[in-house]
């Protein structure tokens, strides 16, 4: 008989444009995942409105709560901490889980623990699939673009990151100057996968052995291509376009990726955020590290986008650690992830 | 009965405790930084202060705005989430109305604002019912000066309250003469011991559904609306 107590974490997430509460059983098997987002409400203005996401926010937090806790057939009581994204993210957005989260812990008298949010977008991974350490994070989304190495749970080494625009920003970028709506990180895989890789865009490999990344020159130089089509009279395939773009963006993080996993010799290679949700970039990494004995590890679609089950996962580990925050934890939009794992314990 | 109040909505952080007919514990800064960081800290110095526990809790009361719209959220997620999971009732109160209390027992039509810039401040007025309730006659974002107009021809009596009163004392008093009564510094700022006592007369909200008294669209909202209407007029 299973005499063990099994662990219950209650997650939330509010970083962004996406309002949502997780239960986690012993940091490996969600028991409730509940998302609720907002993209048709930004759609509109073509990117989120910081503004707006929060009065979402505040309206659909205990709905939220609600359904999670009823998917889950479970209650406040039965948990055993409160963890939420304390950042980086929207500052205003951030404080209504944050705020909601104490509410929650000190109604209960449940521990409450702060999150980083690409420790989560990390850990959404060991939902998955048990980590094996050393390992490498790649983390691909609309504000980040990094390489995380971890030699074991709950501490992080950024090893590489963007000098300027991160990947998914840049995708939306090039995706709005052709004309796609929002968000265009999607529907440029999309016309990518029906185009060919006609133009030739530069690839940044910035210095010799460095694993950060630069897309800002090569955005630029999809729209001057734009131009100077449109100068010249002549019709750009936007598929040929899309297809070329991430050809380019695709290549630098595969190889960035497959260099560093080289170097500090991990057993596995775990890919992270809402690019993640990439064909392309799916494919790419597949090819790269199929020969490989380094395991490659990329969650499905629906843990690669915003979710709190991520925040649970990452937030059973920083419990089992000890860590607890304060009734004056705040929301922090540009928490740091190395200095979030060596937070002193209290 | 044990209720707790809460006001972030503003520069005034403040919190009380109402206890069987008694304002047991208040606690009040006027300090606008950090409601985020210091309103959990305080309420729960609070509550130990009175020997009180979460679960004892049989209302909650927050003060919903008009305000400063972050710290609106901060008061109403805590409040909405706290009643949510204690599963007792929550009323979420105007901030206007909340200010407006000071001046109840006076008897004269009362107008509390805050700045809102640019000329701008969020007011209304209101008029103390029969029952001691306030009634509100209007709510609104509005030119400060246009209002005064306004209240000027109805040519009654009108309490000012508002914590940036010294920025406005000087036009209230050009435009309303001596229908303008502008009581002491002290009743220019809401008191969270009001908001509990209040609140207990007040129907509960569902708390699903209580959000924010903004009194304003987001401007990036306002723009998207007066676009359609435009596309709209130019279609017919
Ligand atoms: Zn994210």
């Amino acid at each position: 008989m299973d005499n063990k107590k099994h662990q219950y974490i209650l997650a939330i997430e509010t970083s962004c444009d996406e309002t949502a509460v997780a239960i986690i059983k012993d940091g490996k098997e969600i028991v409730a995942n509940v998302v609720a987002s907002q993209i048709e409400s930004h759609k509109r203005f073509g990117g989120v409105v910081p503004e707006i996401a929060s009065r979402h926010h505040v309206e659909e937090i205990t709905f939220v709560l609600e359904e999670a806790l009823k998917q889950a057939e479970m209650t406040v009581e039965e948990m055993d901490a409160i963890t939420v994204t304390e950042g980086p993210g929207l500052v205003g957005a951030l404080l209504i889980g944050v705020n909601a989260a104490k509410a929650l812990a000190f109604a209960h008298d449940k521990p409450l623990i702060g999150v980083h949010h690409i420790a989560g977008h990390i850990y959404a991974n060991r939902l998955v699939k048990e980590f094996s350490f050393p390992l490498l994070a790649l983390v691909v989304s609309g504000g980040h673009t990094e390489l995380i190495l971890m030699r074991e749970h709950g501490k992080f080494e950024v090893i590489g990151e963007t000098r300027d625009d991160a990947a998914g920003e840049a995708y939306d970028k090039v995706a709005r100057t052709l004309g796609l709506s929002y968000p265009g990180g999607p529907q440029i895989d999309k016309l990518a996968a029906q185009g060919n890789e006609t133009i030739d865009l530069p690839r940044a490999w910035l210095e010799e052995g460095s694993y950060d990344f630069s897309f800002s020159g090569l955005k630029s130089a999809v729209i001057n291509t734009i131009h100077n089509a449109t100068q010249r009279g002549e019709e750009l395939k936007k598929e040929d376009l899309a297809a070329s773009f991430q050809a380019s963006v695709v290549e630098v993080l595969t190889e960035k990726t497959y260099q560093a996993a080289k170097e500090f010799d991990v057993k596995q290679v775990i890919v992270a955020g809402g690019v993640a949700a990439n064909k392309g970039l799916r494919e790419k990494l597949q090819e790269k590290f199929m020969s490989e004995s380094i395991d490659l590890a990329i969650p499905p679609l629906s843990l690669c986008t915003d979710n709190a089950a991520m925040i649970g996962a990452a937030g059973s580990i920083a419990y089992d650690q000890g860590h607890r925050a304060g009734w004056d934890l705040n929301a922090n939009p540009g928490l740091d992830l190395e200095r979030y794992g060596e937070r002193d314990k209290n | 009965m044990n209720i707790l109040a809460i006001d972030t909505s503003n520069e005034t952080m403040g919190i009380a405790i109402y206890q069987d007919n008694k304002i047991t514990a208040e606690y009040i800064s006027n300090n606008k930084n950090k409601h985020s960081i210091r309103l959990m800290p305080a309420i729960v110095q609070l509550m130990r202060d009175v020997d009180l526990t979460p679960k004892e809790l049989t209302k909650i009361v927050v003060a919903k705005g008009p305000g400063s719209y972050t710290g609106v959220r901060i008061g109403l997620s805590t409040a909405k989430t706290m009643a949510w999971t204690l599963n007792i009732p929550v009323v979420g109160i105007s901030s206007l109305e909340t200010l407006a209390l000071q001046a109840r027992e006076l008897g004269y039509a009362i107008c509390p604002f805050f700045d809102a810039r640019r000329g701008l401040v969020y007011t209304g007025l209101f008029q103390r019912a029969e029952d001691g309730l306030l009634t509100t006659v209007e709510e609104k974002n509005v030119l400060f000066e246009d209002w005064l107009e306004q209240l000027k021809d109805v040519n009654h009596k009108v309490v000012f309250l508002s914590p940036d009163i010294d920025q406005y004392r000087d036009l209230i008093i050009e435009i309303l003469g001596d229908n303008a009564i502008i009581p002491e510094e002290i009743y220019h700022t809401a008191r969270p011991s009001l908001l509990a006592v209040y609140g207990r007369y007040k129907e509960a909200d569902n708390i699903h559904n209580l959000t924010p008294n903004y009194l304003r669209l987001v401007e990036a909202e306002a723009k998207w609306l007066e676009a359609q209407r435009t596309a709209k007029v130019e279609n017919e």
